[in-house]
């Protein structure tokens, strides 16, 4: 299947990234005390997987292609598509969801409390996913300063407990407000913008949150952040470390199921309609009279309110926060979990935060590439597999024969 | 008043910095409409590159002014090289595809870019060698404007004044301007438009190197995050001039370069940042053509 040609134009590849990655992989200086390291089996092993990778990449295309042929002329029947409508029938989807149900209620039982404080951080992602996933999935506004409403949330129960000494109950939905007000705040100003200006504007946004928590220390204590900021209480028992994890372990469970029961119904409301509309065509949508103004607000509004709660929370789990916390990076893992699950699906959403987030803390080796595959995800998701992990199921209306 | 013409000078050197790498943002808008996320990735690539051939070269014990002109190319080819590739690799696969997925695909590129520099070489701060040594004739003026600031401003009017020629009076530039305008139609004619392309990434990512070796010898350090504000700052000038518009990213460049140095020699330095993104904000929302941009229209 393999020609001549493709092999040499694969080892081409190859040697053009020993080329490209030649003086930042295999070479490296100390410019202070003027030492050279050089490092040629890094070059090395870039020019092989290289060459393998191009190889791979051709090989599979002229497989599919062939029996893309054999499809066409008939002698092979057409793959059988995996459906995962299959997985919403009754018989399928009760034991599935009893087994899930079963295994999360146990989970802190089962595993110590390292796992748990993973556990809870994954479904805090789950949250936030879901949250952006209104914005970017449903609405298809590429929102990308979405930490700052995170950040809105941790430092409304951090300044809010300091001064005041208000508790995480009364907080959860003052951050939840306090998300959707800087929502809106947001939304107004950037209702004309299009796509690309809109995200870079989105960016700049969630920056100057940033950095006026960084600047502005007699509000905000600065860089040094805010300590000792209680645990959620529970009816005024006094809870041990590990009794207290488990209850937000509970708590974060309860969160991440109210968030998918409301995401769920709000996708399948008039609102969500229109913010699909609003995603697919703007003029078009216009033109069948949805008030594109509202449309757009409510979208940015009730995204963030998610990523307001979400950080009291998170406020909550640390007990300490600093601005460190919520820089553009956190914005970026975020959308690539909206993105690698599937932009608009909730089990996608779902899949792509315990993916995202379990996988390297279980795969230490990886911990260090973490970022790097991050990066490389959002690209080769976007060439190969733009729907995203679980493609989004839109629900269809057959006409009765 | 030398105060004052201290930091003018200094804004124009800041301004000259962020036109280098403005013109790549402006120049990639105007010819596919993407805001290439990566391209402060590629003036950190270029600053990495310049860093570990000067050093190398110097062990090697070469003269300085042959170090400063091969440390110059080295890094403008492999940055260059850099920014062919990306877009090779990230952008060309998804030239039809919905607005948003190049975008992603950019910022993912970024991310990958940076990831890469902090795992091939440190997450330190490395300092950078002067390689622009100090002239003696500079002397009598050296409170007001710096050997750096003078080489900067120099070397950056000489390479906007070539980019300039070239696309005005040559068959390349031309081609890349009917691309510009229309590419199916440039299409049409016989321009190789994936050429066209690949050459503007080139073009933009060799001068955002050369911008990058001159501010890092000049701040004397380099980490692998410092594409990011770069490049931010720089979109903000190429959008204050008008995105896709060659004279206006030069003149949005200079605005912010100047501006930046007044705001902090006379205001305070603890906001810096903020201003620039407030500034981007204003801009988008209030004139997102910009000065000298015109204003896009949507046609159903």
């Amino acid at each position: 299947m393999l020609t001549g040609t493709d092999l040499r134009r694969a080892l081409l590849i190859g040697l053009w990234f020993m080329f490209l990655t030649f003086p930042l992989l295999a070479i490296k200086v100390n410019p202070i005390e003027q030492t050279v390291t050089w490092r040629w089996a890094n070059m090395l092993w870039v020019g092989g997987a290289t060459t393998v990778i191009a190889l791979a990449c051709r090989f599979l295309q002229a497989r599919q292609a062939a029996r893309q042929e054999r499809i066409r002329l008939g002698l092979e029947p057409p793959p059988a598509t995996w459906n995962f409508a299959l997985l919403r029938e009754p018989r399928f989807a009760l034991p599935l969801l009893g087994a899930t149900a079963v295994f999360l209620l146990a989970f802190p039982a089962l595993f110590s409390s390292y796992q748990v404080n993973i556990m809870i951080t994954a479904l805090m992602y789950v949250v936030l996913g879901l949250g952006l996933n209104i914005v970017v999935g449903v609405a298809g506004l590429l929102d990308l300063g979405y930490v700052a409403f995170y950040a809105v949330g941790a430092y409304a129960y951090g300044l809010l407990h300091l001064h005041f000494d208000w508790g995480f109950w009364t907080v959860l939905p003052i951050g939840g407000l306090l998300g959707a007000l800087f929502g809106l705040l947001l939304g107004f100003p950037v209702l004309r913008l299009r796509g690309d200006y809109l995200a870079i504007v989105t960016l700049g946004f969630g920056e100057i949150i940033r950095l006026i928590l960084e600047n502005w220390s007699e509000f905000s204590q600065g860089p040094s952040g805010i300590a000792n900021i209680a645990r959620p209480g529970f009816f005024g028992f006094e809870l041990s470390m590990e009794e207290s994890l488990v209850y937000l372990y509970y708590l974060m469970i309860g969160m991440a199921l109210f968030t998918v029961f409301v995401v769920n119904r709000l996708q399948n409301s008039r609102i969500g309609r229109a913010w699909f509309a609003l995603r697919e065509d703007e003029i078009a949508c216009q033109a069948m009279g949805i008030d594109k103004t509202r449309t757009k607000l409510t979208a940015f509004a009730l995204g963030a309110t998610w990523a307001g709660m979400a950080g009291v929370f998170f406020a909550a789990k640390t007990t300490f926060i600093n601005p460190a916390s919520f820089t553009f990076l956190e914005s970026a893992i975020i959308l690539c979990i909206v993105v690698l699950g599937g932009m608009g699906s909730i089990v996608g959403v779902i899949a792509g935060a315990l993916l995202l987030i379990l996988l390297p803390e279980y795969l230490r080796a990886v911990a260090e590439y973490r970022m790097l595959v991050f990066g490389a995800i959002l690209v080769v998701m976007m060439i190969l597999r733009p729907q995203g992990l679980v493609a989004p199921m839109r629900q269809t209306y057959t006409p009765p024969r | 008043m030398e105060y004052f013409i201290e930091l003018f000078f200094s804004g124009l050197t800041r301004g000259s910095i962020y036109a280098l790498i403005a013109l790549g943002y402006t120049m990639v808008y105007g010819i596919i409409g993407l805001i290439n996320f990566a391209h402060g990735e590629m003036y950190m690539i270029g600053a990495f590159t310049a860093l570990i051939v000067s050093t190398v070269l110097s062990i090697y014990g070469l003269p300085l002014l042959a170090i400063l002109i091969l440390t110059g190319l080295a890094a403008a080819v492999w940055t260059a090289a850099y920014g062919f590739t990306v877009e090779r690799l990230a952008y060309r696969p998804l030239r039809r595809a919905p607005r948003l997925s190049p975008l992603i695909s950019a910022i993912g590129m970024s991310i990958f870019l940076q990831n890469y520099v902090l795992l091939a070489q440190t997450s330190d701060f490395l300092p950078f060698p002067a390689l622009i040594p100090d002239f003696a004739f500079m002397e009598p003026y050296a409170a007001m404007i710096g050997s750096t600031d003078l080489a900067i401003l120099v070397v950056s009017t000489l390479i906007l004044l070539l980019l300039t020629l070239l696309i005005k009076y040559t068959r390349t530039g031309k081609a890349m301007r009917a691309t510009a305008q229309d590419q199916k139609m440039a299409f049409l004619v016989g321009i190789d438009v994936d050429r066209i392309i690949s050459l503007t990434f080139v073009i933009g990512s060799a001068l955002a190197a050369i911008g990058g070796l001159l501010i890092a010898s000049h701040i004397g350090q380099i980490n692998f995050a410092i594409g990011f504000l770069a490049g931010i700052k720089a979109f903000t000038a190429a959008v204050l001039g008008g995105i896709g518009s060659i004279p206006g990213a030069v003149l949005g460049s200079f605005i912010l370069g100047l501006t930046e140095a007044f705001a902090t020699g006379y205001v305070s330095s603890d906001y810096e940042d903020v201003f620039a993104f407030s500034l981007l904000v204003l801009i988008l929302i209030f004139r997102p053509s910009g000065l000298l941009g015109k204003a896009a229209v949507d046609k159903v």
